[in-house]
């Protein structure tokens, strides 16, 4: 035999030793994935387990038969948009060959690897993927529960609430003031409570003109501030006030039954009042024991496993990524990676270091787009900034500028809502 | 025999190379977050499967040198290494 024969053998017995199948795929049986929470981040992994082995058996558990997404849904809140344009069902991935089980996952046993869900069923599983985005921390912010978000809505998960705050605009009287206020970091959507506001000042403008809109903000800085705030200058002056942390912006309370924000300095009473409250990874992570004590999730930056318990995987708004924000591209973005690596970890392989990508569009006017793209790699142990690679859209620019940003912004929606939903 | 066993050792070879080649290459996953993999999908993004490699690294090269004005590829390009680009160009270039 001479040394190429044997190199290549030896390369041979390498690659079957990293194929050396599970016990599952010994039996004949594939491999059994559940992944928990059937949003952009969980039915995207899914679909790419599936895509990546098909004899992986995929099981996607998931409460509602239809997924609202939140991306878009402030302009239905704005009268721009209507809220079936933002729902999607689990046919198509159902037809994938995914395991659809209606249902809500209420404890994890990661010794038995067993997931039970709130009717008594349990599901068994080789690895386990939570993806169960956001909850409200309710009482975080005194005076808001949720008998309050009746009275002062969140909107920020997307559905009843989203109609909720569209209608009280509706029913608010010419001149009436409307109030958001905005968490501390990290939340859900970083730049979502500013395209809010402007969308909600577009239509005050058009519609209500002698309305004021206030933006209470538990921080300093935010998300595309230099662009939104040059958006507002321009589109809604006099209409538009945003009052920062340091200027007496954080709410300490609210009171629901007379819609009042209160602040170190100040209270305001509010005809139409948004509260976007401070949240958490979705229950289920603190019931499997993945959630820190910042209700939040550490993961490994190459294969999204939790840090804190084997052979559970956390993706999208729930996960503690690093530099990579809550939003739903994220998400996409961190399901596929972290499909690819149950997949290669299930064959007994070791996933390569990926590299990530978030693109996110905000509408500051129906015409007028805002773009922050960023790439991202793991780096001691997180997901961070691949240097020069972040960026936001030119602070100068022309309104065709605008408008053609505006275009791709729904053209992303539609592109990202196909891959996973269509 | 030991033909044999070569013969079966290097089927396995194959279908490793062949099960590593389908795991798009670092970053690529990514791309159909706004680059359409149905042609189904109405956008002015391009789909990339199928695309000339040559001109897939060409595009990223420029939007990563400036000469080739983006909206958000100017950006996302910079975070890419030559031999990335061309890992990702090979493999959209290699889907249908």
């Amino acid at each position: 035999m001479n040394a190429s024969r044997r190199d290549f053998l030896k390369a041979g017995l390498a690659a079957s030793a990293a194929l050396v199948p599970l016990p599952a795929f010994a039996q004949g049986a594939g491999p059994r994935v559940v992944v928990v929470g059937g949003g952009f981040a969980g039915a995207t992994c899914a679909r790419a387990l599936h895509h990546a082995d098909p004899r992986i058996a995929v099981t996607l558990v998931e409460a509602n038969p239809t997924f609202t997404a939140c991306p878009f849904s402030n302009a239905v809140i704005a009268g721009l948009r209507e809220l079936p344009a933002q729902q999607f069902t689990y046919e198509r991935v159902a037809a994938d060959g995914i395991t659809i089980t209606r249902g809500t996952a209420t404890a994890v046993d990661p010794q038995a690897r067993a997931v039970t869900l709130a009717d008594g069923a349990r599901l068994t599983y080789d690895r386990l993927v939570l993806a169960p985005g956001i909850d409200i921390r309710w009482g975080a912010l005194p005076g808001y529960d949720q008998s309050a978000a009746a009275q002062m809505p969140h909107a920020w998960q997307a559905g009843e609430q989203t109609l909720l705050l569209r209608r009280q605009l509706e029913a608010m009287d010419d001149g009436g003031l409307v109030v958001i206020s905005a968490p501390a970091n990290p939340f859900r959507c970083p730049p979502g409570p500013y395209e809010r506001a402007s969308l909600i000042a577009h239509y005050l403008k058009t519609k209500k003109p002698k309305s004021k809109l206030l933006v209470l903000d538990a921080k300093d800085a935010f998300s595309k501030q230099r662009l939104f705030q040059a958006a507002w200058a321009e589109l809604y002056p006099g209409l538009l006030e945003w009052v920062p942390l340091s200027k007496g912006g954080n709410v300490t309370s609210v009171d629901a039954a007379t819609r009042t924000f209160v602040t170190d300095f100040a209270r305001h009473t509010a005809a139409v009042a948004n509260v976007i409250p401070p949240q958490k990874a979705g229950r289920i992570a603190d019931a499997a024991g993945v959630a820190d004590r910042t209700g939040w999730c550490p993961i490994d930056p190459v294969t999204f496993e939790s840090k804190l318990q084997p052979r559970i995987h956390v993706i999208g708004d729930a996960a503690i990524a690093g530099a990579m924000p809550k939003s739903a591209f994220a998400a996409n973005s961190q399901a596929k990676t972290c499909a690819a690596a149950v997949a290669q970890l299930l064959a007994g392989a070791t996933p390569a270091a990926p590299k990530l990508i978030n693109t996110c569009y905000s509408l500051v006017a129906p015409d007028y787009g805002i773009s922050v793209a960023g790439v991202y790699q793991p780096t001691n142990g997180q997901l961070a900034d691949v240097p020069g690679a972040a960026g936001v859209s030119p602070s100068e620019a022309p309104r065709a500028t605008r408008a053609a940003e505006a275009v791709l912004a729904e053209a992303w929606f539609r592109t990202l809502t196909a891959e996973v939903f269509a | 025999m030991r033909n044999a066993a070569a013969a079966v050792i290097g089927c396995i070879a194959i279908a490793a190379a062949a099960a590593a080649s389908a795991e798009p290459p670092a970053g690529a996953a990514s791309c159909s977050g706004c680059h359409p993999t149905s042609p189904r999908v109405t956008s002015p993004v391009p789909r990339l499967a199928g695309l000339d490699r040559a001109a897939i690294v060409r595009a990223m090269q420029d939007f990563r040198s400036g000469q080739r004005a983006g909206t958000v590829m100017d950006r996302i390009a910079k975070g890419f290494t030559d031999e990335e680009i061309t890992a990702i160009a090979t493999w959209f270039a290699a889907q249908k």
